[in-house]
C-alpha cells in the first residue's frame, strides 16, 4: 500500500484524527462499559460497590488472564478453543500429583509443565502439520477434557491448605487475581504494541504468506503463541484450584465460550491481523459489569447463557461492520 | 490405475479394516463381542450419531462447521417433550415436523449470520451453542420431562422392531444416509456443496449461489439435528434440559473427521462417514467389555479425532506428490 513509488495523489485522503481515534472497536467496548456501569448504578445501590465488583472480577479473572494471551493468538490468524481443557487437565495433574505426595512446588511445576506440553501439541499439529487450528483445537479440547475425566474421575479432588484462597489475598486492598490479570495486560499490551515481535504479529494474521516472504519467522511466532496459550491456562487452571479449594474434571466447563466472548468484544478481528489488549482488557471488565448486573438483578443462570451467546454474535457482526466501515 | 487398486487405496476400504481389526482384537480377548448381540448393542449406539453426522457431513464439506447441533437437538427435543406434556391431546407423531422444523429453522439462523454478515461459523455456532442451550433453560424452566410424558408409540420406535430384530430408529437413520447420499451425489445442489467447499473463490463464478447453498447445508444440519432430538426421547424416553445433546457435537465431529471428510471443504462421502459412526459404535460398546471406565470415552475420542486428522493430511500430502486429487466421489 505504501510502495516508494504511489505518490501523494493516489493515497486515499486520510481519515480525520477524531474518526481515527474515535471510530475504533474499542470505543465501541468503552461505551458499553460506560451504559453498562450506569445502567448497574439504577439497577442497585449496593452495585457501584468497588470491593463487590472486584470480589466479581476474581471469579472471571482466570478465563480474563487466557483471554488476552488469545487475543494475539487470533491476531496472528489462529484460533485455539482448547484453553479451558487444558486448565482442568493442569489443575487435575497438579491436584492428582500432589494428593500423591509429590511436594507442592514440585506439584505446581508439573501443572504448569503440563500445560506448556499441551501448548505444544496444539503447536505441533497446527504448524508442524498445517491442519487448522479451528479443527485442531476442537480435537485437543475433547482429549484434554476426557485425560482430565480420567485422572479425577467423577470425584472431586482437595487441594492443600497452604495453596488455597488466591482470591482472598488482597494487595493495597486489591484481590490478587485482578492484580494479576491487570499486570498481564500490561506486559502483553506493551509486548503487542511496542515491540518487533508485537508487529510481526499483526503481520502474520494480516497476511502470513506475505509475512514469510518478509522474513518473518511466521511458524515460530505462532508456536511461541501456543506454548504461551498453554502457559497462562495452566496458571489459570492452578488459580481456579486455589480458589475453588478443589479440583474436578470439569474445572472451567464452557469457558471457552466467554474466552472468545471477550476477544470479540474487545474488537479482535477474527479474521486476524487486527485487536488489541486494551480492547480485550476493557471487555473483561464489561463481562465482569454484566454478568454481575445481571445476577444483581436477578437474571436467571439460564437468560445469562442466552445473553453471552447474542453477545458473541453482536459484538462480532459489530466489529467486522466497523472494520470493513473504517479501514481498507 | 486398475479398479482393484482404486478400491484399496479408498478412504472407506482403510475405515472398514480398521473396524475388522479392531473386532477381532476385541473378539480376541472377549469372544463374546463377536456375535449377533453385541452387533445389536453397536448398532443401537449409533442412529442419533449417524444422523447428526449426516448434516455436519455436509456443513464441513462446504467448508464450514456446526457446532450448536448438540444444543438444537437439546432445544427441539424440549419442544417436543413439552407438546407432550402440555399438548396430550395433539397426535404424537406431529411431533417429528414440529422438532424437525423447528432445527430448520434454527439451523437457518446459523446459515444466516454465516452468510449475511459473512461471519465464521465457528464463532456463530460457538454463540448459537450457548443461546440455544440458554432457550432450552428457558422454556422449559430448567425441568426435565420425565419417561411417562414420552408416548409409549415413540419409545416403542427404539425397541420394537419390523424385520430381523433391528428397531425402527435404525432404519430410519440408515435412511436418512441413503436420502443424504443420493441428495449429495444425484441432486445439483448436493453437487453444488462439494464446488463450493473445494473452491469457495471459483464456485460463485460458475454460476453457484453461494447463499442458497451455505443456507440449505446449515438448515439440512439444523433439521436432522431436530430429528435427533425426537430419536433422544424415543430412545432414552426423557429429555433433560441441561444433559440432552450436551456433548453431541463432539461425538458427531469426530465420527464425520474420521469417515475421511476433509475439513479443508470439498472431501467426503456418505459411505465414509457411515463406517467412521459404526468404528466410533464399536469403541463405544466394546468399552465396557472390556473393563474400561466409561470416563475414559471423552480421551478415546479426542485421541481418535486427532489421529484421523493427522492420517488425512498424511493421505493428502501424499495425494499432492503423486498428483492425485480427488474431490467428492
Amino acid at each position: 500500500m505504501t510502495e516508494t513509488s504511489a505518490t501523494a495523489r493516489d493515497a486515499a485522503p486520510p481519515r480525520p484524527l477524531w474518526q481515527v481515534l474515535l471510530i475504533r472497536p474499542e470505543m465501541m467496548t468503552l461505551i458499553l462499559l460506560l451504559v453498562g456501569i450506569f445502567a448497574g448504578s439504577q439497577l442497585s445501590e449496593f452495585f457501584l460497590d468497588t470491593d463487590y465488583i472486584l470480589k466479581s472480577f476474581t471469579l472471571s479473572a482466570e478465563f480474563a488472564m487466557v483471554a488476552l494471551v488469545l487475543t494475539l493468538v487470533i491476531i496472528a490468524g489462529e484460533i485455539d478453543l482448547s484453553p479451558a481443557a487444558n486448565m482442568a487437565l493442569s489443575a487435575c495433574l497438579f491436584a492428582w500429583v500432589q494428593a500423591a505426595g509429590v511436594p507442592l512446588p514440585l506439584a505446581v511445576l508439573v501443572g504448569l509443565g503440563a500445560g506448556l506440553a499441551m501448548g505444544a501439541l496444539n503447536g505441533a499439529l497446527v504448524i508442524g502439520l498445517q491442519i487448522p487450528s479451528i479443527i485442531v483445537t476442537i480435537g485437543t479440547l475433547i482429549l484434554y477434557r476426557g485425560l482430565a475425566q480420567i485422572i479425577a474421575g467423577d470425584k472431586s479432588i482437595r487441594v492443600p491448605e497452604s495453596f488455597v484462597g488466591i482470591n482472598d489475598v488482597m494487595v493495597a486492598g486489591i484481590p490478587l487475581p485482578v492484580i494479576l490479570f491487570c499486570l498481564l495486560a500490561l506486559v502483553l499490551g506493551l509486548l503487542l504494541g511496542t515491540t518487533i515481535f508485537g508487529r510481526q504479529i499483526y503481520l502474520v494474521g494480516t497476511n502470513e504468506v506475505a509475512a514469510r516472504h518478509a522474513g518473518v519467522r511466521s511458524a515460530r511466532i505462532r508456536m511461541i503463541l501456543f506454548l504461551m496459550m498453554g502457559l497462562v491456562s495452566a496458571v489459570a487452571g492452578l488459580m481456579t484450584a486455589s480458589r475453588l479449594g478443589s479440583v474436578r474434571y470439569d474445572l472451567g466447563l464452557g469457558g471457552e465460550l466467554q474466552m472468545v466472548l471477550m476477544a470479540m468484544l474487545g474488537g479482535t478481528y477474527i479474521f486476524g491481523g487486527r485487536g488489541t489488549i486494551l480492547g480485550t482488557f476493557l471487555a473483561a471488565w464489561l463481562l465482569v459489569i454484566v454478568t454481575t448486573g445481571m445476577i444483581v438483578a436477578n437474571v436467571l443462570p439460564a437468560w445469562q447463557l442466552c445473553v453471552l451467546g447474542l453477545l458473541l454474535i453482536v459484538s462480532i457482526i459489530a466489529t467486522n461492520l466497523i472494520y470493513s466501515r473504517t479501514q481498507r | 490405475m486398475t479398479g482393484w487398486r482404486s478400491l484399496l487405496l479408498r478412504r472407506e476400504t482403510g475405515i472398514a479394516v480398521m473396524i475388522v481389526l479392531f473386532c477381532l482384537a476385541v473378539g480376541a480377548v472377549k469372544p463374546q463381542f463377536l456375535t449377533l448381540n453385541s452387533l445389536r448393542i453397536i448398532l443401537l449406539l449409533t442412529p442419533l450419531i449417524l444422523i447428526g453426522a449426516m448434516g455436519q457431513m455436509l456443513v464441513i464439506v462446504a467448508r464450514h462447521v456446526d457446532l450448536s447441533i448438540g444444543s438444537i437437538l437439546g432445544l427441539t427435543a424440549m419442544v417436543a417433550g413439552m407438546m407432550f406434556r402440555y399438548a396430550p391431546e395433539v397426535p404424537w407423531p406431529l411431533a417429528f415436523p414440529l422438532a424437525i422444523g423447528l432445527g430448520a429453522v434454527l439451523g437457518l439462523v446459523n446459515g444466516a449470520l454465516v452468510t449475511l454478515f459473512r461471519l465464521p461459523a465457528i464463532i456463530v455456532t460457538l454463540g448459537t451453542l450457548s443461546l440455544y442451550r440458554g432457550m432450552t433453560f428457558i422454556i422449559s424452566d430448567a425441568k426435565q420431562i420425565d419417561r411417562q410424558y414420552v408416548p409409549s408409540a415413540l419409545k416403542a420406535m427404539s425397541q420394537t422392531s419390523p424385520v430381523f430384530g433391528i428397531p425402527w430408529i435404525i432404519f430410519i437413520a440408515f435412511g436418512v444416509a441413503l436420502l443424504t447420499w443420493w441428495f449429495a451425489m444425484h441432486t445439483r445442489i448436493g453437487r453444488q456443496v462439494f464446488a463450493l467447499g473445494s473452491n469457495p473463490v471459483a464456485a460463485p463464478l460458475r454460476g453457484i449461489n453461494v447463499t442458497r447453498v451455505t443456507l440449505t447445508v446449515f438448515a439440512i444440519s439444523g433439521a436432522l439435528s431436530g430429528l435427533a432430538g425426537i430419536m433422544y426421547a424415543s430412545r432414552w424416553g426423557f429429555v433433560n434440559p441441561s444433559n440432552t445433546g450436551n456433548g453431541f457435537e463432539f461425538q458427531v465431529i469426530a465420527a464425520v473427521v474420521i469417515g475421511g471428510v476433509s475439513i479443508n471443504g470439498g472431501v467426503g462421502t456418505v459411505p465414509g462417514v457411515v463406517l467412521g459412526v459404526l468404528l466410533l459404535g464399536c469403541v463405544s460398546a466394546a468399552l465396557p467389555l472390556l473393563g474400561i471406565p466409561g470416563t475414559t470415552q471423552s480421551a478415546i475420542y479426542g485421541a481418535v479425532i486427532l489421529i484421523a486428522l493427522v492420517i488425512d493430511r498424511m493421505v493428502r500430502m501424499q495425494g499432492r506428490t503423486r498428483g492425485t486429487q480427488r474431490a467428492g466421489a
